[in-house]
């Protein structure tokens, strides 16, 4: 059940717009900043696969500019790194 | 109001991205989110120093039941003012790592086995004994770590050197540290900086020497750069081999070619006396001139040897020597125009300014590294601007405790927690505090790092404990040392958090506790002592590096030394180490001020923390009389040196023709063990590069990306290209950061080292490029 926290960068004038959008979405819940073009989105989807189909959606959004993710959890599955050169062994 | 786990998380989810929104723009502000997160009321919020960088930040630890979830900075901490860089926000989900080590493992015919931990503390102690029994006592060997905590490190040392009664300790800090401690020994006769960051705050001009502040020291960093916005007479300068981040943010950068910053200093000190800028009054009370011995060698060999003798020298005679350093001279070995050089010396020797200048393992890793620490500190002894708010030469460290635990506790062959083993009166004190029988200890070192894993390889030493630290990635001439562990007849015991290229070699792995998983202290770049609390607890069987030395030393049948429950060790462990450095010059603050406290600056005399030493102003072992007593040397003085230019100890040819240089990234800790297991870290960094100079690479028609293998006369790598990226190398030179063990740069390095500090440099060797 993955948790995740973004950065989020409106279009220019779209902030208000975007963040309709994104608390509109299911498994989305998303906060403004009060002086600056910033969202913070929130994720928290039932398991990976979903997880995944979100953020194919989350990439389409047209009022958005830019997505970075700053928290990651996942109760079940904890992450490991890809190619940390462990599974070689 | 009730909340269940799940909103807990994702509150701190929106917390942390909430923190790190806040890093990256200043100002900002969320007041929903602000009104949301008091009303919830869910997190705990815990006090502790970051874990990933001798910075010191004080972090806030916000906790939901047994679980670490965010970070943010700690407002109350006077290092970070509540800042923290993209590691200590992200640091606490370097606990969770899905392939965290929790349960005791030991080889078995050949394959590791899981057992309980009892069962692999037995047999590491009965293992110890019977080494002992065969090889003697200097046939083991505890190898520990600048992120061992203060306790670590101390009953490290209690069990080794005091019990044992072998001087076989050791700690990766000899790798990035020992140069600064021995630069400060040999001028100041004390170790450690006697500045502090509030330096920051008044300093007109920066100088980094071969220092990329702003990816392996960043708060500092901003801290500089947030002074310079604010007012308008702050210059930073970058001197480095490399362009970086550094370089471009600050005002102007000057490029050097490798090794030849000891001759640029020399110039900075020859244009200093040529101009009449020496400030007379200070030199003339404070400082008294040395010279020691020349082309003292690179340790390329067992069994080298070299001991420095000081010979005093006058003022005149020190002039003398600089004329082989006129800037004109200098821009022909080093590359940096005269003009520089001279500007240079204008910025130190202009009255009116305020200089600090800041250097890490560009001067340390270094063949020459004291020497280096030494000319550095000559320029400011020469100006006089040092030890007052602002004027301070200023060595930092790389990790959270090389400071605390490796340099205070004393953590290395020579040491002692005051003092070196060599002095009786050292011993004596050490052998009362432990109460051990008089001449428990050894009078002679044994091995320093370097010479320590080449005992290992000859068979000297037989079992060797690695604490915190993953020397099969870091070890320089790596192939050498990693045969010489996998040798039959040795034994490697590894405690560690996560499985690594070390724990490979390993025939016992205990699980550690990590950071916050335990109590203990830490100890930073400024003489500041953090303690953190056990805030969750460890995953499994895993236990922290300090009960486990204890159990093991209560095998071996030294309970008397070693009494203490697990409910109070960390706190009676420190009121017992605090007694070796009751004095003025050194005295720690007790437990409970520590424990209420964001850190705590040593010296700390009644009550009060000591921000500029040797200075009578601020430091109270100052008894001379005087505006300055440096009272770390015999004549109540501080050294200046005369050190000349020599050679790196393998530098570019016909054949091997670039210089090779490796360090680190800002998303990565070290080796990469823990932030590798970060996603956002990872996703961030994934993969180590070789960067390379846009015009070599077009020389040789490389491509951005393409894959390169990197020779060396001992080994090679293949790695990606990197060209045009975060940093360019100078041409001739290419630059790897080691944080990633699929592409292990320390096959190829030298294990060449300053003969004074025994530290290796990693910073110039010579290799060859080919497309792979
Ligand atoms: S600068 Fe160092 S101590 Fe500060 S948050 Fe970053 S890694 Fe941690």
């Amino acid at each position: 059940m993955p948790v995740l926290a973004y950065i989020v960068t409106p279009r220019s004038g779209e902030k208000n717009k975007l963040l309709k959008e994104l608390n509109a979405m299911q498994h989305c819940e998303a906060l403004s900043a009060d002086n600056a073009d910033i969202l913070i989105l929130v994720t928290d989807t039932p398991d990976k696969e979903t997880e995944k189909q979100l953020e194919k959606q989350l990439n389409k959004i047209e009022s958005m500019e830019s997505l970075s993710m700053t928290f990651g959890y996942n109760d079940e599955l904890q992450y490991k790194g890809e190619g940390d050169g462990h599974e070689d062994r | 109001m009730k909340i269940d786990r799940r909103s807990f998380i994702k509150s701190a989810a929106a917390t942390s991205a909430v923190a790190t929104a806040t890093s990256l723009f200043p100002g900002i502000s969320f007041a929903s989110w602000k009104q949301l997160e008091g009303a919830t009321g869910m997190i705990r919020w815990e006090k502790a120093p970051c874990r990933f960088c001798g910075t010191g930040c004080g972090v806030l630890v916000g906790v939901s039941g047994d679980r670490a979830v965010a970070v943010k900075g700690d407002p109350a901490c006077s290092v970070n003012k509540g800042l923290c860089c993209v590691k200590g926000y992200h640091s606490v989900q370097a606990l969770y790592g899905k392939d965290r080590l929790t349960k005791a493992q030991v080889r078995k015919n050949g394959k590791m086995v899981e057992v309980p931990i009892q069962e692999a503390l037995d047999i590491i102690a009965a293992k110890m004994k019977e080494t002992i029994d065969k090889h003697g006592k200097d046939s083991v060997a505890m190898y520990g770590s600048g992120q061992w905590t203060i306790p670590d490190g101390y009953v490290a040392s209690k069990l080794f050197k005091g019990c044992i009664g072998t001087n076989n300790v050791e700690a990766n800090a000899r790798l990035c540290m020992a140069s600064a401690v021995t630069g400060f020994l040999t001028s100041f006769g004390v170790d450690e900086p006697m500045g502090c960051y509030e330096d920051i705050d008044y300093a007109n001009v920066f100088i980094t020497w071969g220092n990329n502040m702003a990816e392996m020291h960043p708060v500092l960093f901003s801290r500089m750069l947030a002074q310079r916005k604010r007012r308008n007479d702050v210059t930073i300068i970058d001197f480095a081999t490399r362009t970086t981040r550094t370089s471009q943010a600050s005002d102007k950068s000057i490029l050097f070619k490798p090794q030849t910053d000891l001759a640029v200093a020399n110039a900075i000190c020859y244009e200093i006396i040529r101009n009449d800028w020496v400030n007379w009054d200070f030199v003339n009370k404070h400082v008294s001139f040395h010279k020691g011995k020349t082309n003292i060698g690179y340790g390329l060999e067992d069994k080298f040897k070299f001991k420095d003798k000081a010979e005093g020298i006058d003022f005149e005679q020190f002039k003398t020597f600089l004329k082989d350093y006129t800037p004109e001279k200098v821009e022909k070995m080093s590359g940096v125009p005269a003009r520089d050089i001279r500007y240079l010396a204008s910025l130190y020797g202009d009255p009116t300014k305020k200089v600090t200048s800041f250097w890490c393992m560009g001067m340390n890793q270094h063949t020459r590294g004291t020497w280096i620490n030494n000319l550095v500190y000559n320029i400011h002894l020469l100006v006089g601007k040092i030890s007052t708010p602002g004027n301070s030469p200023f060595s930092l460290t790389g990790q959270p405790s090389a400071c605390g635990t490796v340099r205070e506790v004393g953590t290395l062959t020579h040491k002692l927690p005051h003092g070196v083993v060599m002095k009786p009166k050292a011993r004596e004190l050490a052998e009362k505090i432990w109460e051990l029988p008089a001449g428990s200890i050894d009078p002679k070192p044994t091995y320093h790092t370097v010479a320590m894993f080449r005992a290992l390889d000859r068979g000297d030493i037989r079992f060797m404990w690695i604490q915190v630290t993953n020397p099969m990635v870091t070890m320089p001439k790596l192939k050498r040392y990693r045969d010489g562990a996998l040798k039959e007849d040795r034994f490697i015991v590894v405690s560690d958090v996560y499985p690594t290229p070390t724990t490979d070699v390993a025939d016992v792995i205990l699980p550690a506790a990590m950071w916050v998983e335990q109590e203990g202290m830490f100890g930073n770049s400024e003489r500041r002592t953090q303690h953190f609390d056990e805030i969750v607890p460890p995953p499994g069987e895993a236990m922290s590096d300090t009960w486990q030395i204890i159990e093991v030393a209560r095998r071996l049948g030294f309970e008397k030394q070693f009494p203490w429950s697990q409910e109070e060790y960390i706190g009676k462990i420190w009121e017992e180490y605090r007694r070796f450095h009751d004095s003025p010059k050194h005295n720690m603050a007790p437990y409970k001020v520590l424990k209420a406290r964001s850190g705590v600056q040593w010296p700390f005399v009644n009550g009060k923390e000591t921000r500029w030493r040797f200075n009578a102003k601020h430091d109270p072992a100052c008894t001379s009389g005087e505006d300055f007593h440096f009272y770390g040397k015999k004549d109540n003085r501080a050294w200046i040196w005369a050190r000349p230019y020599e050679p790196a100890a393998e530098s570019p040819d016909q054949e091997y023709n670039f210089w090779l240089n490796t360090g680190r990234v800002i998303e990565h800790w070290h080796t990469g063990s823990m932030t590798r297991r970060v996603p956002v870290l990872h996703n961030a960094m994934p993969s180590a590069y070789v960067e390379i100079n846009p015009e070599d690479a077009a020389d040789m028609g490389i491509v951005n990306g393409e894959m390169i293998k990197i020779i060396s006369r001992r080994g090679e790598v293949t790695m990606p290209a990197s060209i045009n990226g975060r940093g360019v190398p100078t041409r001739g030179q290419v630059f790897v950061p080691f944080f990633d063990e699929k592409y292990l740069i320390n096959e190829v390095t030298l294990d060449a080292f300053c003969p004074i500090s025994k530290q290796p440099d990693y910073k110039k060797c010579a290799v060859k490029l080919e497309k792979a």
